[in-house]
């Protein structure tokens, strides 16, 4: 992964969670796949089952588009990855805010979905604009508008790496078995296990 | 000697290699709590990789979210209708069988939400790391544990490898002065703290409460307050062992006994912050002041004390559409809303002392016509302290059901849900839209508050019956 081209869908709703991405009542499977019918279900379908007309994610002009942008501090609350799963099902690649929940953003980057967070100004523009066409470049860590004003954006050094090198971590992880048997033997946690 | 916070001193100690500029640290994970809806994927990944548990000792697991919490059979078995749930139940106990895993399993002695049992077996102890993939791991931190939830992915690197790569996470102080006042609970403070940090307010921190308010409660308390961390966006909250602590620990099943207790004991008592160690951010408040608290929006930060009113004024997108769901206006007060459903239960509020709380005011009165009250002990062994107590009869005469262990409404994975439209004062953590049922409205409170609300039938001020 190192470029995303795309439109973006506007959720201009702060504090949007997890519940709300993929509620609980989806979580009664034993696989990952096939979520991206329930992403914000509750949001999408009515109590019957059949769509909300007018619900951003459904818009034509939304078909395709791989950028999400929504409200400061998205994806608050609990650590259910199958909000990410459910993201990439539907075709988001990337979200958008000024703040993302540090459990989601960690299932989010282990996954390829790119957690971007932006500057207010930036982010005010893009709720401002749904449908805008951005290029959200990992390399250089940049979001660019169609008038090619850009936004720097921070990102965990070592989970850009994996994403732009195809590096799985717990294949790195299971290459530090040195270091954490040294660990193990250092502190001795067997003595101390129940 | 450089002074240290009780979070590092936890966090430097289990240190298997310290972050780098182009790498994370790697951190050791001394208890590793596994339950049914997040782990299957997990087990899945081992299988396909053709990788073993690295320390099943270290790993325990339960079945708490999608279980059921209806009567058990005339076989003594809790019957499992919903084929998903018995799907993934069925996924655990194999899965713990295959990888020699320790599972606690629905009906069992042990079992009960994953929050509740670590803390009632004395699993969770002082100094350790502690995860889950579940965000309101932030519980263990009552004891001094470095604990928080993670994703399905991470419970597949602690299987693994017992290790997790984390970035060094900020330190957040909150210092509580005074005491609390009567009729004014544990819950009452973290929601108070929430609202006013915001649910974003502890992102990227982990928080230590802290000050003599917080020394003053009992571990349940400490837990309950740890519990909602994660509900102002902190990665983990924190509270120093003290006697109070390792009263608590002392003769539970995992504790550390003779010569290894007092081993334990004296590295546990050096774990507190060091006088003049420095927070990243600190914030205070004062117990004293504080009123009962309810949410009335869609977040736990949305809360105001239980005789003020909804904020005034334009309420902008974000709140004008919890209103919307809520039902509510600007400006209108909570006292006095008429309730649908009161739901005692959940990993913030479902042990003894919860319990008791909510019997105490109970006892000799009645729930509200039309209302339905559902009591769930959070594990089996609160369901038994709490019958033995003669708990179960109390909340039984009053008109309320008594359910067997789990998240049950909390989360309403396993049947146990509002209708529609229904208004409930729930004990949980989470009030988000559709948190306890499609289109349920949630007002979260204490015990004590739902109790007096299930007595009136409407959002009732506890402190009136308390007099």
């Amino acid at each position: 992964m190192k470029t995303i081209q795309s439109r973006t869908v506007v959720l201009d709703i702060d504090n949007i969670d997890t519940d709300v991405i993929i509620p609980a009542r989806f979580l009664k499977v034993t696989d990952r796949s096939g979520l991206g019918r329930w992403l914000f279900a509750n949001w999408r379908y009515d109590a019957g089952g059949a769509p909300r007309p007018g619900f951003a994610l459904d818009l034509p002009e939304a078909r395709g588009a791989q950028v999400l942008v929504a409200g400061d501090n998205f994806g608050c609350g609990s650590s259910r990855e199958h909000a990410p799963w459910a993201l990439l099902d539907f075709g988001f690649r990337a979200v958008v805010s000024t703040s993302i929940a540090s459990i989601f953003q960690s299932n989010a980057l282990k996954n390829g979905l790119l957690p971007v967070v932006v500057d207010r100004a930036t982010h005010r523009r893009l709720l401002a604009q749904p449908g805008a066409p951005v290029t959200i470049d990992l390399e250089a860590c940049t979001l660019t508008l169609a008038d090619g004003t850009s936004a720097r954006f921070p990102i965990d050094p070592f989970a850009r790496y994996c994403l732009l090198e195809g590096v799985d971590e717990l294949s790195f992880l299971i290459d530090q078995e040195e270091a954490i048997a040294a660990y193990e033997g250092r502190t001795a946690p067997e003595a101390r296990a129940t | 000697m450089t002074r240290r916070t009780l979070f590092d001193k936890v966090w430097e100690g289990h240190l298997v290699r310290p972050e780098t500029a182009d790498t994370p640290a790697i951190l050791y994970v001394d208890l590793h709590l596994v339950h049914e809806v997040t782990s299957p994927q997990a087990f899945s990944m081992l299988r396909e990789r053709g990788l073993g548990v690295r320390r099943p000792g270290r790993t325990v697991a339960t079945m708490d979210h999608s279980t059921p919490t209806t009567p058990r059979g005339a076989d003594g078995r809790i019957p499992v209708v919903d084929p998903q749930a018995a799907a993934q139940i069925g996924a655990l106990e194999k899965n713990c069988a295959e990888f020699g895993i320790r599972l606690f399993a629905l009906g069992s002695d042990g079992q009960g939400i994953v929050h509740v049992i670590g803390p009632e077996l004395g699993l969770t102890q002082p100094g350790m790391t502690i995860v889950c993939g579940d965000s309101h791991t932030s519980t263990h931190g009552a004891f001094g544990a470095l604990a928080f939830g993670i994703g399905t992915t991470e419970v597949g690197h602690v299987l693994a490898t017992q290790c997790l790569l984390q970035g060094r996470p900020k330190t957040l102080a909150i210092t509580v002065e005074g005491r609390l006042p009567r009729g004014v609970t544990a819950k009452d403070l973290i929601l108070a703290i929430i609202a006013k940090i915001g649910v974003g307010g502890g992102t990227g921190h982990v928080i230590e409460y802290r000050g003599p308010a917080v020394g003053a409660l009992s571990m349940e308390e400490r837990m309950t307050v740890c519990n909602m961390s994660i509900e102002a966006g902190a990665r983990a909250g924190m509270m120093a062992p003290d006697e109070a602590t390792f009263e608590y620990l002392a003769g539970r099943p995992h504790a550390p006994r003779g010569a290894a207790w007092d081993e334990a004991l004296r590295a546990w008592r050096g774990l507190a912050t060091d006088e003049g160690a420095a927070f990243d951010r600190e914030v205070s408040l004062d117990a004293s002041s504080l009123e009962p608290m309810i949410t009335y929006g869609t977040n736990p930060g949305m809360a105001i004390p239980v005789r003020g009113s909804v904020p005034e004024g334009d309420p902008g997108a974000t709140l004008g559409k919890a209103l919307d769901y809520m039902g509510l206006r600007p400006g209108q007060r909570l006292l006095g809303h008429p309730i649908d459903v009161v739901f005692i239960g959940s990993c913030t509020n479902s042990r003894i002392s919860d319990l008791r709380l909510a019997a105490g005011l109970l006892k000799g009165r009645k729930v509200a016509q039309g209302v339905r009250v559902l009591v769930v002990p959070g594990s089996q062994q609160v369901k038994r302290q709490a019958e033995g107590e003669g708990l179960d009869r109390v909340f039984r005469d009053a008109g309320a059901e008594w359910r067997e262990a789990g998240c049950s409404m909390c989360i309403a994975m396993n049947g146990d849900q509002l209708q529609p439209g229904q208004y409930a004062v729930s004990t949980s953590n989470r009030n988000f839209e559709g948190r306890q049922g499609p289109g349920g409205r949630t007002f979260l409170a204490s015990p004590l508050t739902a109790a007096a609300t299930a007595v009136a039938g409407r959002i009732a001020d506890v402190r009136e019956m308390l007099r």
